[in-house]
């Protein structure tokens, strides 16, 4: 850690004129690489990573929460533990991108159990192109992959199906479910366990099934 | 309850456990290397369901803000380990942080374990005990009459505190922890100190609490008091 320590960041010693050309520079960058720039105090580095991943951060975030500024407030949130805990990350381990959005949603879950902002009903699958920068590779990517992963959910059993997205786009816990189910909190438990390990292996095939996925990196 | 704890992985990848079995499912993710793997490989999986919402872009104003945040950030505690030396709390504040650590930084335990041994080892210790009680079948869980959170209470009278949202104890603060027998806040024992911080305080409360007890926490000064000098800012309903 000392070499971390000592480095000094490199921003602070650009002048303004050289920060785009670092945040170009940046570009070429992965994810992970970035994730290590961050914890060295490297704003931009940072900065490329926000616009790479808060598109869908964002998204996600007002998919819980239903509420524009809250919503914001959670990628704000997530972002800032980015920043703070970088250091902590292992690229061994996870993907930037899964970690940063884990870290958006954990904010939005915990805002809007506080807020008591839900609704009521099932949700629907309100899944829209709408607002995606068209015509790029990546905004291909995402139609892509957003159809591929909602083909896996509707292969899911149903009371699976409706655990997982009760649970991560509702942000309702275990027992909150059991009661609002109806049913034993044990049979919420294996349900949610059961249907993100069937998901997870439906991903796996389709995958397989030639998925193409390219980098975040542009 | 090995099999139950082992479940509870997909319940804290979709962020969905209660409070108590969050803390108690990241203590036990830092000994089961397999829960690790799980959790990593499940977290993919639930990045799949992120990616499959969609809506309008945020503001270009939001990433100003976020930038700005950031600046605002004094560049010491960008790196965690840096915070970790400095802080002089013993492990029982150190649990509730490195849980926190473990929730959000994957792999956080191979640098821990290879930079600072006998400080992970004392945490390790500590939270084991702790995540004892914590999951322990036969203890009770009582709500909290002032404060959000739970007093987790094992049959022998072993006590953790789970505070929800704690803010870091004002400068030249502390939070202390006191048992009041029977409720009587005016022949309190000291209990512990700890610093607070971001998130969930999972803090293992000294000494034994009987039946009738309540445990109630108190901002003092840094160091801690004998007797609470203030009015309690969490307090649980009788044991």
């Amino acid at each position: 850690m000392g070499a971390l320590a000592l480095h000094v960041p490199v921003l602070a010693l650009a002048e303004p004129q050289a920060r785009s050309a670092m945040a170009k520079q940046h570009a070429h960058l992965s994810d992970e690489a970035l994730v290590a720039l961050v914890a060295r105090g490297d704003e931009t580095a940072l900065a490329e990573l926000y616009d790479r991943v808060s598109g869908i951060a964002y998204g996600l975030a007002l998919r819980v929460l239903r509420d524009e500024r809250l919503a914001e407030d959670a990628v704000q949130e997530g972002f800032l533990g980015v920043w703070r805990t970088a250091a902590a990350f292992r690229a061994e381990r996870a993907k930037a991108s899964t970690w940063i959005l884990t870290l958006v949603h954990r904010r939005a879950v915990d805002l809007v159990r506080r807020e008591e902002r839900r609704r009521a009903e099932p949700l629907s699958d309100d899944i829209g192109a709408q607002g995606t920068a068209e015509g790029t590779e990546e905004a291909a990517w995402l139609r892509f992959e957003r159809e591929r992963v909602q083909a896996a959910l509707r292969q899911l059993p149903d009371v699976q199906r409706e655990a997982l997205e009760l649970a991560y786009y509702g942000g309702f816990s275990q027992s909150e479910l059991a009661d609002r189910l109806g049913v034993p909190l044990g049979t919420i438990k294996s349900r949610m366990f059961a249907g993100l390990a069937r998901l997870r292996e439906l991903l796996d095939d389709s995958t397989h099934e030639g998925s193409w996925k390219p980098e975040f990196t542009s | 309850m090995e099999a139950g704890i082992h479940e509870l992985t997909a319940g804290y990848a979709l962020d969905a456990l209660d409070p108590e079995e969050r803390a108690a499912y990241e203590l036990h993710l830092a000994e089961c290397e397999h829960c690790r793997e799980e959790l990593a490989s499940f977290w993919e999986t639930t990045a799949a369901l992120a990616v499959a919402t969609s809506g309008p872009e945020p503001s270009a104003a939001l990433r100003d803000r976020v930038l700005e945040a950031v600046r605002a950030e004094p560049p010491q505690n960008v790196v965690p380990f840096e915070s970790r030396r400095r802080r002089l709390a013993p492990a029982l504040g150190a649990v509730a942080a490195v849980a926190a650590v473990v929730a959000l930084g994957v792999g956080i335990w191979a640098s821990s374990l290879s930079s600072e041994l006998d400080e992970t080892r004392a945490a390790l210790e500590q939270q084991q005990a702790t995540a004892q009680i914590l999951v322990d079948p036969g203890a009770q869980s009582v709500g909290l009459q002032t404060g959000e959170g739970r007093l987790v209470v094992d049959p022998d009278g072993r006590a953790v505190l789970v505070l929800d949202g704690l803010a870091a104890a004002p400068a030249g603060k502390t939070y202390e922890m006191w048992i009041a027998p029977g409720g009587d806040i005016g022949s309190a024992n000291r209990a512990g100190l700890f610093p607070g911080g971001d998130g969930t305080a999972i803090e293992r409360v000294d000494g034994t609490v009987e039946p009738g007890d309540v445990v109630a926490v108190t901002i003092e000064a840094a160091g801690g008091v004998d007797a609470p000098t203030t009015a309690p800012i969490a307090a649980s309903g009788p044991v």
